[in-house]
């Protein structure tokens, strides 16, 4: 009898698990499209958080008949009580503050334990302390970007903490795979091109505080020309590309100009030429890129892999342990989304890629209603270096784009990329809450009675 | 508006990567699946007993067994009679075994019969079964009837380009495969291995004036009746002379005689007169120097007739020697095509995909390849094919049961004696509504009238006895 059980929930459950990232990715959409910083979208946040634990719950099923391991189950129940802790504390803490990207948030990190539990019990039990420690790391972030009014002033040290920790690794870096891209201090490696994104979307916002003119945008471009450069020397390209659009972004949003636009593109493709012709590892990567299959033996055996992997796994996926991920080299780090597709199907990775979606044009809503350029320019920074992260990271894996070997936010394993994500999206909170903050002034002189306190802008 | 902009293309970047990704997986499917470096069909291999391969009228042609998938093996009941076209999966894969192995591998058996097998002692599942389109009683009658001689028959049905029966000898037993694969390999004389039908390339020899007729009525409006010839056995034109076969003399003839009788004189100056710059643009609708649209690997057929041709390549072209080669394959292919209206189907070779509890996977339709000719032209061909059952070379073919239409050849492929040469015939019946296309090749046998048509014969027999019979 128990065989027939096992059966029907290994065979079964791929497509609950699909069933149930639609519906939240689903009811994503309709909480983007409410305007839910009022209550009457918080039972929305609330079956979210359901239809997450469900998920979960049928995965970690799943894989506990699969493996036959019952500690997976407890696991599971530690892994949700965190999930639980990320989004009872979140709304004690911050009521006010836009619980979308919580919600994204945290149903990514699941659908990252459930891979990485599958893949590797071991690394998703770090992955679990990353994250609790992130979390508390980043629990105040919030607070101090509602709070502390004078961070758009702190231009220079932006530029300053930015340029020397990626001017570090650049000088100290140790060699991994072909790109100095990061440093052990204590035992744990660093990857500060993933943290500095933060401090760079910062840096940029404070250049357009006071004006948006030739001055502003000449001086931003130095100090982006500066990061990026750097980047390219430590032949972290993905970073590069990320920095770079973002910067490009953040002009184009700051002056509406659309040359901005044309002229970063144009500066793109030239330094993307530059670096095909110069760089031996950068053509290696365009020729995969172009044309795997000939090299499927060497610089084509990842990509190959990995298109295996998601051709194999088709609509529904093959089901959970029911594929072979392992033979990706790195699937934990870039290639889960791979992995993802080969076990739970297109129906999850495309979920997957929605609810990132969703998270950047959460931010991008979020900057349309703030009135601070400053705020305005944070979010939609913030919201591309996320967005375009994950693009980089899935297009390279599906062969739409040469691959550049960045995480995907959130499920990947990897100490930098989650702490960073979680950082990124809490600064996304706490901006939403500025936001909550202007409208509640705004409301206030329009009643007629004059605001006492201040905005900060 | 700047906002909006980057929401509107980063999602239009988001979706296309999507549509790239799942088409890429989509259309690539089969094939990486099959590449070597990919496990996951390794994988298959060692969880499901390889599904069955079938005939169209319910035969085993392949099956495997076992106790445990992993050390399952591979039986062919009909041994050396679908050597090729059924093929072997051990030391890489051939023939139905290669084309299909995706869904040889797959299987779809229901959740309850998955339950029922893990839980009792029933052995491992079976993945898939592949129905081909091969006929076992037509392939028996082509297999013995070609007996000791080295050649290729292939039988096909014209309006579906279903692939009833395909020989090719020397052959092979499958079953024995492991033991035969050193001494296959290392024997180049004989290349068993060849799948003569699709790989096979021989010089067409007469059965090629169907091609030359068919650039004739081209230049000429659809029509063959201002045409008039004296043979006397030779032409000379320049410095080249075709002799007819065995030197025969065919006297006063048109065309349709001169076709009928496979008058090789009267076929050097048919082709002396062609515009060499045409004549070059029905070979390429002919499918001549390309890959033909077959999923099997395929031999190209080879001419030298371009548009630059001297006179000498040109008249020896238009008797299909010198540096003519075609496959058997592709002759039958064109074969369907004058019996279809012009129409060609492609090559199929599996009918369809069933899981083990007899539901259906997946279903092989006939597929459309285009128009080689046109309808007019198809029906004059057919019209000079008849009269070659009728009064010329293929008059064995003569029947009761069914009016027949075919072309003869006798190849010549030794330079130095003239008496060797392959036997060809490419024909189809009923003429007035073709069912089924017959291609023969017997290697060194003599004349095509004499060796190959009595075979054609009997496979068309066969066919029509059992349509009969229903």
């Amino acid at each position: 009898m128990s065989t027939y059980l096992n059966i029907y929930v290994t065979s079964l459950s791929k497509y609950f698990l699909g069933i149930f990232l639609i519906i939240h990715c689903l009811l994503g959409v309709i909480c983007l499209i409410l305007d839910d910083t009022g209550s009457d979208a918080d039972w929305i946040h609330h079956v979210r958080s359901v239809v997450m634990f469900l998920f979960s719950f049928t995965a970690f099923l799943c894989i506990c008949f699969e493996t036959g391991s019952m500690r997976i189950l407890v696991y599971f129940f530690i892994e949700q009580v965190l999930m639980l802790g990320i989004m009872v504390i979140g709304t004690m803490l911050y009521p006010e503050a836009n619980k979308i990207f919580a919600g994204n948030m945290c149903m990514l990190l699941s659908v990252g334990f459930v891979m990485l539990t599958r893949l590797n019990v071991n690394k998703s039990l770090k992955q679990l302390m990353i994250v609790t420690v992130s979390f508390i790391v980043s629990m105040g972030v919030p607070f101090i970007i509602r709070k502390f009014k004078l961070l758009h002033t702190l231009k220079w040290a932006y530029a300053s903490i930015g340029i020397g920790a990626l001017g570090a690794v650049l000088l100290a870096g140790q060699i991994t795979y072909g790109a100095n891209i990061s440093y052990t201090i204590g035992g744990i490696t660093f990857q500060p091109s993933e943290f500095i994104k933060i401090v760079f979307v910062f840096c940029v916002a404070s250049c357009f505080v006071r004006a948006r003119g030739m001055s502003e945008v000449a001086l931003s471009a130095f100090l982006a020309l500066v990061h990026v450069l750097i980047l390219v020397l430590s032949r972290d390209l993905g970073s590069a590309l990320i920095y770079g659009v973002t910067y490009v972004v953040m002009v184009f949003v700051a002056t509406g100009n659309v040359l901005c636009v044309i002229g970063g593109g144009a500066a793109g493709v030239m330094a993307a030429l530059m670096a095909y012709h110069r760089f031996a590892h950068v053509q290696t990567r365009v020729w995969a890129w172009l044309d795997p299959w000939s090299t499927i033996d060497d610089t084509g055996y990842q990509i190959t892999q990995s298109l295996f992997a998601i051709s194999s796994g088709s609509t529904w996926g093959l089901g959970l342990m029911k594929g072979n991920p392992s033979s990706i080299p790195f699937v934990e780090d870039d290639f889960i989304f791979s992995a993802i597709v080969e076990e739970m199907g297109f129906v999850c990775g495309i979920s997957v890629l929605v609810l990132c979606l969703l998270s950047f044009l959460s931010a991008v809503k979020l900057a349309a209603g703030l009135s601070s350029m400053y705020y305005r320019l944070l979010a939609v920074g913030l919201g591309t270096a996320y967005v375009f992260q994950v693009f980089v990271t899935v297009g390279g894996g599906v062969k739409f784009i040469p691959l550049t070997g960045v995480t995907l936010p959130f499920v990947s394993y990897g100490g930098s990329s989650v702490l960073t994500s979680i950082l990124l999206f809490e600064v996304l909170a706490g901006v939403s809450m500025i936001r909550t903050d202007e409208r509640i002034f705004y409301e206030k002189i329009s009643d007629g009675e004059t605001g006492t306190d201040k905005q900060g802008n | 508006m700047a906002l909006y902009a980057t929401g509107v293309v980063t999602c239009a970047l988001f979706v296309a990567m999507m549509v790239y990704m799942v088409h890429f997986a989509r259309n690539n499917k089969i094939e990486m699946f099959d590449n070597s470096y990919n496990q996951y069909s390794y994988r298959l291999a060692r969880e499901y007993l390889r599904g069955s391969i079938l005939s169209s009228d319910g035969e085993v042609l392949a099956y495997s067994t076992g106790d445990d998938a992993g050390s399952q093996t591979r039986v062919y009941p009909y041994a050396n009679m679908f050597a090729h076209g059924v093929g072997y999966s051990t030391h890489g894969r051939m023939g139905v075994e290669s084309l299909a192995n995706y869904y040889l591998l797959n299987c779809h058996t229901g959740l309850s019969d998955v339950a029922r097998s893990e839980a009792g002692d029933e052995g491992p599942l079976t993945a898939d079964s592949v129905i081909t389109t091969f006929d076992v009683k037509l392939q028996q009658v082509a297999y013995d009837s070609l007996g000791v001689y080295r050649g290729a028959v292939v039988i096909t049905e014209v309006k579906t380009g279903r692939v009833l029966a395909m020989v090719s000898k020397p052959d092979f037993d499958p079953n024995n495969i492991e033991q035969l694969w050193d001494e296959l390999i290392s024997d180049k004389k004989n290349s068993n291995l060849l799948n003569r039908v699709t790989q096979g390339l021989y010089p067409p020899g007469s059965t090629f004036k169907i091609i030359t007729t068919l650039e004739y009525l081209r230049e000429n409006g659809n029509s063959v009746a201002g045409y008039h010839y004296y043979c006397n056995g030779s032409f000379t034109y320049g410095d080249t002379t075709i002799k007819c076969y065995h030197g025969t003399v065919h006297g006063s003839v048109d065309f349709t005689k001169a076709f009928a009788k496979s008058c090789n004189s009267s076929f050097a100056n048919v082709g002396a007169g062609l515009d060499p710059a045409s004549f070059s643009r029905t070979l390429d609708d002919l499918l001549f120097d390309a890959k033909l649209p077959c999923d099997l690997p395929t031999s190209v057929s080879t001419t030298a007739v371009d548009a630059e041709v001297d006179s000498h390549n040109l008249m020896q072209a238009s008797i299909g020697q010198g540096q003519d080669a075609m496959s058997p394959l592709h002759l039958n292919m064109i074969t369907c095509a004058i019996a279809n209206g012009g129409t060609l189907m492609k090559p199929i070779f599996i009918d369809r995909v069933e899981s083990a509890s007899g539901s259906t996977v997946t279903r092989f339709n006939p597929e459309k390849y285009g128009q080689l000719m046109s309808t007019e032209e198809s029906a004059a061909l057919t019209e000079l094919m008849e009269e070659v059952v009728r009064s010329g070379t293929g008059t064995r073919l003569r029947s009761e049961l069914y009016d027949a239409a075919g072309k003869t050849g006798s190849a010549e492929f030794n330079n130095y004696s003239k008496d060797d040469s392959h036997a060809w015939f490419t024909g189809f019946a009923p003429s007035e509504d073709p069912q089924i296309a017959v291609t023969i090749i017997i290697e060194g046998a003599g004349s095509g009238g004499e060796y190959a048509v009595p075979i054609a014969k009997r496979m068309f027999d066969r066919y029509f006895e059992s349509v009969k019979q229903e």
